[in-house]
């Protein structure tokens, strides 16, 4: 167990690096002098970007920039300055992240409530009315964008029912989720909805797989009763991958969070990158897409140590 | 048992193994079970087509989600010859009618906050939606495709550096590249195909690379290794045409991603840019007059992009269960 948690956190750390450099690549594909564009504005004159890239030292050898950048965001955790927000992108972030940490968290905890125990009962009734209409439900709500789910929740529980406040309250921190739970349950449901739907799906295949193998075979014809079958060795069984699950789509609900906080007008990470993009802050979108992926990153690390923890064959074995 | 989701059996190593999920569980057929069909050069005999075709015309589903396709492919691009509505100039479309008008009064659908009719609207923001959806999934698959079966052939160090790259790639969350790529390029149709297919080709990439590595230890291929086939004739001829199942299903279900992650720009006020528009930017636009009880700004484009998405859905999974049963000699 211990050679597998050192290989998959040294796997992790390589795709940091990777990520860190292609966000360094992303201003160097852009057309010429973007960075400076952006902090300067339109106007720019020649002998502004000029100026500017030499400051910065964007003027270097493209070496020296990479070890640069790297030293600077590595070793100084410095995301650079953002002239549209008039303040570092770092010191933005560190008050966006822990809310969006908080919505993703909460949402695909409740995602995993509800899309487990509905795969199950899709595979106890498979091929009856409640497979069928789960499983239509789950294309529907995957082929819906997340904004119209969004919109249509606040204007049917929100305006018209009034039982949900319409957004989230603005100063929030990462626990104001739990201390106001009715303002964010619009908010989770949205986020939590593709997420169930993909869960669910590869929770019913999941189980069918494991209903399949020869273990469970075995416990039928030693004569267990078929839900101690069902709970007792499938369940067991299939329970585990869904954790890998968790880990790999991770990246699928951080962007799904990104249209959910627009929708809410909520405060996080998502909102903050769509703001600055409209507003041409190219600084501020990079920093935000470097840090969203290396909590990306770090929560799928999570949930492989904790898929070790659950199965077995990785805790016991050597691999 | 028939496995219609087609799960692999351990993906955490998903470098390692052959077997990836498609985020949000869409996961196409795992390489292991597809069997290529004996025979070396893969000429598709009649036989087997017909039975792929046969199959899949005996899905109830696969037939809805053709009609359904089709249906749109008419209503978008034929259209616009039978109904005449002017969609490219907002000032001549307010002359001639109202603002957020609802249906009714010669526009059957109603008129946006621009006074476009949405009817003709809908044709004209479909044909954005489906080329851009369409070709995009093309792009993604062809440079996917290419590079997973270049890395899987020659394999060794050269593989695992490819494949690590893919990993970085696919950690990134979909929408934040997307945005950054779009806020330094800035936007135009043709280039948010390219953007799209830039953060959509990694997974088959990964896909046909599992392929790859199971297929060129494959007597045929080491037969006309043997026979002095070159490497290009090796991957061009035998190793993608037999990979040509997880392809086709990879590329279906790619066009509804594209098209979800075309309106997710479009709602971000990044998508097509005017006077062009795609189904997403509608739906946007008329999301924000939600609290004004415009509803036929909201239903039509959000139904037109839900049906869409469904039946390239449902034909990926048609086929997918097409290419299995061709594969288990039913």
């Amino acid at each position: 167990m211990t050679r597998f948690l050192i290989r998959r956190l040294g796997q992790a750390i390589i795709v940091i690096l990777g990520v860190i450099l292609i966000v360094f690549l992303l201003t160097k594909l852009g057309p010429p002098n973007a960075l400076a564009r952006s902090a300067i504005g339109p106007r720019a004159t020649p002998a502004e970007i000029a100026h500017f890239n030499q400051v910065n030292g964007l003027n270097l050898p493209i070496w020296d920039q990479v070890y640069r950048y790297v030293e600077r965001v590595v070793v100084h955790l410095n995301l650079g300055y953002s002239y549209q927000l008039g303040q570092g992108v770092r010191e933005v972030i560190a008050q966006r992240l822990p809310r969006t940490v908080s919505l993703v968290l909460v949402s695909t905890t409740v995602a995993l409530i509800v899309a487990i125990p509905l795969g199950i009962l899709q595979v106890v009734r498979r091929n009856k009315p409640v497979d069928y209409v789960a499983t239509g439900l789950s294309f529907f709500f995957y082929a819906m964008p997340s904004f119209l789910l969004g919109t249509l929740l606040i204007l049917y529980f929100a305006l018209d029912l009034k039982w949900f406040p319409v957004a989230p309250p603005y100063n929030s921190s990462f626990w104001t989720i739990f201390a106001d739970p009715r303002a964010f349950v619009l908010p989770v449901i949205t986020l939590a909805a593709i997420t169930v739907a993909a869960f669910s799906r590869y929770m019913r295949s999941s189980m069918m797989d494991a209903m399949a193998e020869d273990y469970v075979r075995t416990a039928r014809a030693k004569g267990a009763s078929s839900k101690r079958v069902l709970y007792g060795h499938a369940l067991r069984n299939a329970l585990i991958p869904i954790i890998t699950l968790v880990g790999l789509t991770l990246p699928a609900i951080v962007s799904g969070a990104l249209i959910t906080e627009t929708v809410f007008n909520y405060p996080g990470m998502g909102l903050l990158t769509v703001n600055a993009a409209t507003n041409h802050d190219v600084n501020t979108v990079l920093g935000t897409t470097l840090v969203v992926t290396i909590a990306t990153i770090i929560g799928s690390l999570l949930a492989d140590i904790l898929y070790a923890v659950a199965d077995p064959r990785i805790r016991l074995g050597s691999a | 048992m028939s496995d219609p989701e087609g799960v692999g059996s351990d993906p955490v190593f998903a470098t390692d193994t052959p077997t990836t999920a498609i985020p949000l569980g869409f996961e196409a057929a795992s390489p292991k079970e597809m069997t290529p069909p004996a025979g070396g050069e893969s000429q598709d005999t009649g036989g087997m087509v017909h039975q792929i075709l046969r199959v899949f015309v005996e899905n109830k589903l696969a037939v809805i989600g053709v009609v359904i396709v089709a249906f749109f492919l008419v209503f978008c691009f034929l259209g616009p010859l039978v109904y005449h509505t002017n969609q490219t100039n907002a000032q001549l479309a307010l002359q001639n009618s109202t603002q957020n008008s609802p249906p009714g009064h010669g526009h059957p659908l109603g008129t946006d906050d621009s006074g476009f009719d949405i009817l003709g609207r809908l044709m004209f923001a479909g044909q954005i939606s489906l080329i851009v959806g369409i070709t995009s999934a093309l792009v993604a698959t062809v440079v996917g495709v290419t590079y997973g079966a270049i890395s899987g052939f020659f394999g060794g160090g050269f593989d695992a550096l490819l494949m690590r790259i893919v990993d970085i790639g696919l950690s990134i969350p979909v929408l934040f590249l997307l945005i950054a790529l779009v806020t330094i390029f800035h936007t135009s149709t043709a280039l948010l195909i390219i953007v799209i297919a830039v953060v959509s080709w990694l997974v088959p990439a990964r896909l046909i690379r599992g392929e790859t590595l199971s297929l060129r230890t494959r007597e045929y291929v080491q037969a006309v290794r043997v026979m002095g086939g070159t490497r290009t004739r090796i991957i061009g001829r035998h190793i993608v045409p037999n990979s040509i199942g997880t392809i086709v299903v990879f590329a279906t279900f790619q066009v509804a991603d594209s098209i979800l992650l075309l309106a997710a720009l479009g709602f971000i006020g990044l998508g097509v840019p005017a006077p062009q528009t795609d189904w997403g930017s509608m739906l946007s636009n008329g999301v924000n007059y939600a609290t004004d009880g415009y509803w036929w700004q909201i239903y039509p484009a959000g139904l037109c992009i839900i049906l869409v998405v469904i039946a390239f859905n449902f034909i990926g999974d048609s086929l997918r269960d097409a290419f299995e049963v061709r594969l288990q000699r039913r």
